[in-house]
C-alpha cells in the first residue's frame, strides 16, 4: 500500500516536472507570438476577439488535458 | 511577464499557482472558484472589470478539463446539464439587470454585500448541519456493495434533507421528465429550471459561477447524488461561463493571455480534484464544502469594513 502511494507520488512528481518544462516553453513561444496579435484584435475587432478567446481557452483545455493524460499513462507504464 | 491587453505585469508562476489551487477546488467541489481568482488578480493590480471577465474565461478552460474527467467517471448528466444551462443563462441576465438598476440607484455595493453575507453564511450553516446529521445517521446503516448496484445507485448518497427533496420531486407539474443518469425517475422540468434560474441569478448578481449555490441546490432540491452534482455542475459551468466570457470580451473585460497562463496550473489541479472525489463519500464532500461560502462571506465583510475592493 505504502509502496503504491510512493510510486503514485513519484509518477506525479515526474509528470509535474515534465509538464512544467512544456508549459514554460509554451509561455515563451506561443504566448509571446500570440500576444501582439491578440492585443490588436482586442482593440480593433472585439467580436472576433471574443470568439477567438473562447476557442483558445477551450482548445488549450483539450490539448493540455490530452498532454497530461498521455504523460501520466507513459510514466505509469515505465514505472510499473 | 507583461500582459498588454489589461496593461499589467504579473509573474506567470503566480498565475499558474493560483490556477492550480482553483483547479483543485473546481475538480473536487464543482465550483468556479471566482471568490479566490478575482481577489488574486486584484492583488496583482489587475482592474476589477478585467479580473471578473478573465476569471470567467479561465473558468471555461478549467471546467472543460474537470468535466471531461468527471464524464469518464460517469459523473455527468448531460441532459440535466443542458437544461440547467438554459435556466442559468436566463437567471444570470436577470441578476445582471438588477445590478444595472442598483448601479443607477447608486447603492449597488451596499445592497450586494448585505445580500451576499446571509446567503453565503446560510448555505454554510445549512450544509454543516445536513452533512453532520447525515454522517451520524450513516454510521448505523449497512454499507452497500458497489458491485450489486447500478452506476447511478452506487453514487447515490443519503441526506438528512431527503424527505423534503422527495416532496419536491413529487410535485408533478407538466412537463415531467426523467433523469436516468442521476437515478431520478420523474421530476418537473420547472423544478430544474427554477434551481438553475436561482443559481444563474446569484451568478449575475454576486459574480462568478455561483457553484456554491448551484451544487448544494442540485443535491438538496433536485436530489442529484453529490458526485453527479459536482460533475454536472462543471459541465453546466462550461456553457454558462462561455456565454459570460463572450459578453465580457465584447465589453473589453477579458485578458485571454492571463486566462491561458492561469489555466496551465488549473489543468493539473482540476485532475487532482476530480480523482480525489473518488475517495470521499457524498456527505464528506458536502462537509468539506462548508468553508467555501464562508470564505466568500469573509471577503465581503472585509470589503465592507475596510472599504477596499479585494
Amino acid at each position: 500500500m505504502k509502496q503504491d502511494a510512493a510510486k503514485s507520488l513519484r509518477v506525479f512528481a515526474a509528470e509535474l516536472a515534465i509538464y512544467a518544462v512544456l508549459v514554460t516553453a509554451y509561455f515563451f513561444l506561443v504566448l509571446h507570438v500570440l500576444g501582439g496579435w491578440l492585443y490588436q484584435l482586442e482593440t480593433k475587432h472585439r467580436i472576433l476577439y471574443a470568439v477567438v478567446a473562447i476557442l483558445l481557452i477551450a482548445g488549450q483545455a483539450v490539448a493540455l488535458d490530452a498532454v497530461t493524460t498521455v504523460l501520466f499513462r507513459f510514466l505509469r507504464r515505465r514505472w510499473r | 511577464m507583461f500582459f498588454p491587453i489589461s496593461n499589467s505585469h504579473i509573474n506567470p508562476l503566480y498565475l499558474a499557482i493560483v490556477g492550480f489551487v482553483i483547479g483543485i477546488l473546481g475538480g473536487f467541489f464543482g465550483v468556479g472558484g471566482s471568490f479566490i481568482a478575482g481577489p488574486a488578480l486584484r492583488l496583482m493590480g489587475v482592474d476589477w472589470n478585467y479580473a471578473v471577465g478573465t476569471d470567467l474565461a479561465h473558468i471555461v478552460g478549467k471546467s472543460i478539463v474537470a468535466a471531461r474527467k468527471h464524464r469518464t467517471l460517469g459523473n455527468v448528466d448531460l441532459k440535466l446539464g443542458m437544461i440547467m444551462a438554459l435556466g442559468t443563462i436566463g437567471g444570470a441576465e436577470g441578476g445582471a439587470q438588477l445590478i444595472q438598476a442598483l448601479k443607477h440607484a447608486g447603492n449597488v455595493n451596499i445592497v450586494v454585500s448585505w445580500v451576499a453575507i446571509p446567503v453565503y453564511v446560510g448555505i454554510s450553516m445549512f450544509m454543516l448541519w445536513e452533512s453532520h446529521t447525515t454522517l451520524k445517521l450513516n454510521k448505523g446503516r449497512p454499507r452497500k456493495t458497489v458491485s450489486n448496484a447500478k452506476a447511478a445507485e452506487s453514487k447515490a448518497d443519503h441526506s438528512a434533507f431527503e424527505p423534503i427533496t422527495k416532496k419536491i420531486q413529487r410535485m408533478k407539474i407538466w412537463p415531467v421528465i426523467s433523469l436516468p443518469t442521476s437515478g431520478i425517475k420523474e421530476i418537473s422540468l420547472w423544478t430544474i429550471l427554477a434551481v438553475a434560474l436561482v443559481g444563474g441569478f446569484f451568478s449575475g448578481f454576486l459574480g462568478g459561477g455561483a457553484g456554491y449555490i448551484r451544487m448544494p441546490s442540485m443535491v438538496y432540491v433536485l436530489g442529484i447524488p453529490t458526485h453527479l452534482a459536482v460533475g454536472t455542475d462543471l459541465f453546466e459551468i462550461v456553457i454558462s461561463a462561455s456565454y459570460g466570457t463572450f459578453t465580457h470580451a465584447i465589453k473589453g473585460n477579458v485578458d485571454i493571455l492571463i486566462a491561458l497562463v492561469m489555466h496551465t496550473g488549473a489543468v493539473i489541479g482540476a485532475q487532482i480534484g476530480v480523482v480525489a472525489t473518488q475517495y470521499f463519500a457524498g456527505p464528506k464532500i458536502r462537509l468539506a464544502f462548508v468553508p467555501l461560502p464562508l470564505i466568500g462571506a469573509a471577503i465581503v465583510v472585509y470589503t465592507l469594513v475596510t472599504g477596499h475592493k479585494l
